[in-house]
């Protein structure tokens, strides 16, 4: 697969943007993202008003290291955290808000396929643990909600990216490159075990 | 304990250091496996951007992950050695990396659910201490993540589902298992740490002790270093690669130990150990002066 030409992905993420993406692919995105953890998604599953217009916006899993500065915020950690923890939530919020991308990592099953399906959206894969190439991403922190009722962890941070990398893990189509490669490993896992030459001290 | 500021400063150095500089051997090792991946590959891009994140971490001196994960520490003191004293002087010493930044508030009250501010309550940090004919102070740390703590297994051979029986293919069977079910998910590339035998408990304990042990060694154990090798080579073949988004590098390393067990029990157990592999160790005079670095 080709690879060595990055699709980029602009804030707002139009329909046609993402629905071109496939799955498997490498993309650089810019602009801005929301940062969502397990409270804000539970508060907008349970029906909670989201102080942004997230049509057409991406939620990032992500609980970033901020420090005050003067009177600035920098970011000085913003790796991805493990989405599967939202994944119950996921249908519900891409319907109601609209939103088009979900930024994170690890896994991800069929509840989040049919719903980046149903809604024309995508889940990006981040580089798990890459704390410091990630945070260098972030260009500026443009606002911050729920600090006070949810804490600075699993508040929503504003943030502006550029050129935030990211592999395309489920398109709009349902297709799921993480899923592909499980089932190959499974297939493969069920033959090694099953052969002929089994380990004798 | 004397030299109380001596200690904690040591201390402080060491847990400052496993954040922010990801050990050599680990370091070579994913040099060594992006040389591996085809060009213009997902898994090739992903491990260049890892090493570029060691690199930037250990310029901006800043923690490799933010996950900043449970501290272990394996100490090896001279007989009759004060432990007490070593502990709060450890305590001190993760309080203030805590204060500093080099360690994220990641110590939940497990009942209350509230984040702990410097990081010491109960159960954190660990320690383990061993007394020994020795006249100097050994201490290894590991900082193990969270979300390649939740990858880790633990099986009862024989496992019917896997056609484990209780043998050593027995034990290749569930290592193998233990890779498939992980998948990418606690940030592979990884390092497998396995213990055969033991108790539920113990099991644990050993296996990530083994990631004391440095990426290249080989186990002493023939038989033992032969099935580490084989299970390495068979782990490329399932087409993982790092963050299960394919390619050959699932792991780094996978090292297994054995401990004696019950007639009636026998355990494997795997632990896991994402990428971002924060282990360092050194040795410290008795006043809890510096010698050396162990890694
Ligand atoms: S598994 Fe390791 S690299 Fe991944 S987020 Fe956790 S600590 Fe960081």
């Amino acid at each position: 697969m080709a690879l060595l030409k990055p699709r980029r992905l602009e804030y707002p993420f139009t329909p046609e943007q993402v629905g071109s993406l496939r799955a498997g692919q490498f993309v650089l995105v810019s602009g801005l993202v929301y940062t969502a953890r397990d409270r804000i998604h539970k508060y907008f599953f349970d029906g909670g008003k989201s102080p942004v217009d997230l049509k057409n916006a991406a939620l990032y899993h992500c609980g970033p290291v901020v420090i005050r500065k003067d009177s600035d915020w920098v970011v000085r950690a913003a790796g991805p955290t493990t989405s599967i923890r939202e994944e119950p939530y996921l249908p519900r919020i891409i319907k109601d808000h609209g939103v088009r991308v979900i930024i994170g990592k690890g896994s991800m099953g069929k509840v989040t396929e049919g719903a980046c399906k149903a809604g024309g959206c995508v889940y990006l894969h981040a580089v798990g643990g890459a704390a410091q190439v990630l945070a260098e991403k972030v260009v500026s922190v443009k606002g911050l909600y729920f600090g006070e009722e949810f804490g600075l962890a699993e508040a929503m941070w504003v943030l502006e990216l550029k050129d935030f990398p990211a592999i395309v893990a489920i398109d709009s189509k349902g297709h799921n490159l993480l899923r592909r490669v499980k089932s190959a490993s499974l297939r493969m896992g069920r033959k090694l075990m099953k052969s002929s030459d089994p380990f004798i001290p | 304990m004397k030299n109380h500021v001596q200690w904690e400063s040591s201390l402080f150095e060491l847990i400052r250091r496993t954040s922010v500089d990801l050990p050599c051997d680990i370091e070579q090792g994913l040099r060594r496996a992006c040389k591996t991946e085809k060009k213009s590959s997902r898994a090739r891009w992903i491990l260049e951007a890892l090493l570029e994140n060691v690199q930037k971490a250990r310029d901006n001196d800043a923690p490799l992950c933010q996950d900043t994960g449970s501290l272990i520490f394996y100490f090896q003191v001279p007989v009759g050695f004060d432990t007490n004293a070593l502990a709060s002087a450890t305590r001190l010493a993760v309080a203030r990396a805590t204060r500093l930044g080099y360690l994220r508030q990641n110590t939940i009250d497990s009942v209350s659910g509230s984040a702990c501010a410097t990081n010491v309550a109960y159960g954190a940090p660990t320690f383990y201490f061993e007394q020994c004919a020795r006249g100097t102070v050994d201490v290894r740390l590991l900082m193990k993540g969270g979300g390649c703590e939740n990858v880790g297994k633990q099986y009862s051979l024989p496992a019917e589902s896997l056609g484990a029986g209780r043998d050593l293919e027995g034990v290749r069977r569930c290592v193998l298992d233990a890779v498939v079910s992980a998948q990418g998910n606690g940030c592979a590339p990884g390092i497998l740490g396995v213990c055969i035998g033991g108790d539920r408990a113990t099991g644990y304990e050993c296996s990530k002790s083994q990631f004391l042990r440095k990426l290249d060694d080989k186990s002493p154990v023939k038989i033992l270093a032969r099935l580490e090798d084989r299970l390495l080579k068979e782990s490329k073949v399932l087409e993982i690669g790092p963050m299960g988004l394919g390619g050959n590098t699932a792991l780094l390393g996978l090292k297994i130990g054995s401990m004696s067990r019950v007639p009636a029990s026998f355990f494997v157990t795997v632990s896991y150990m994402c990428w971002a592999f924060r282990r360092r160790g050194a040795v410290l005079t008795v006043r809890g002066g510096f010698k050396k670095w162990l890694y």
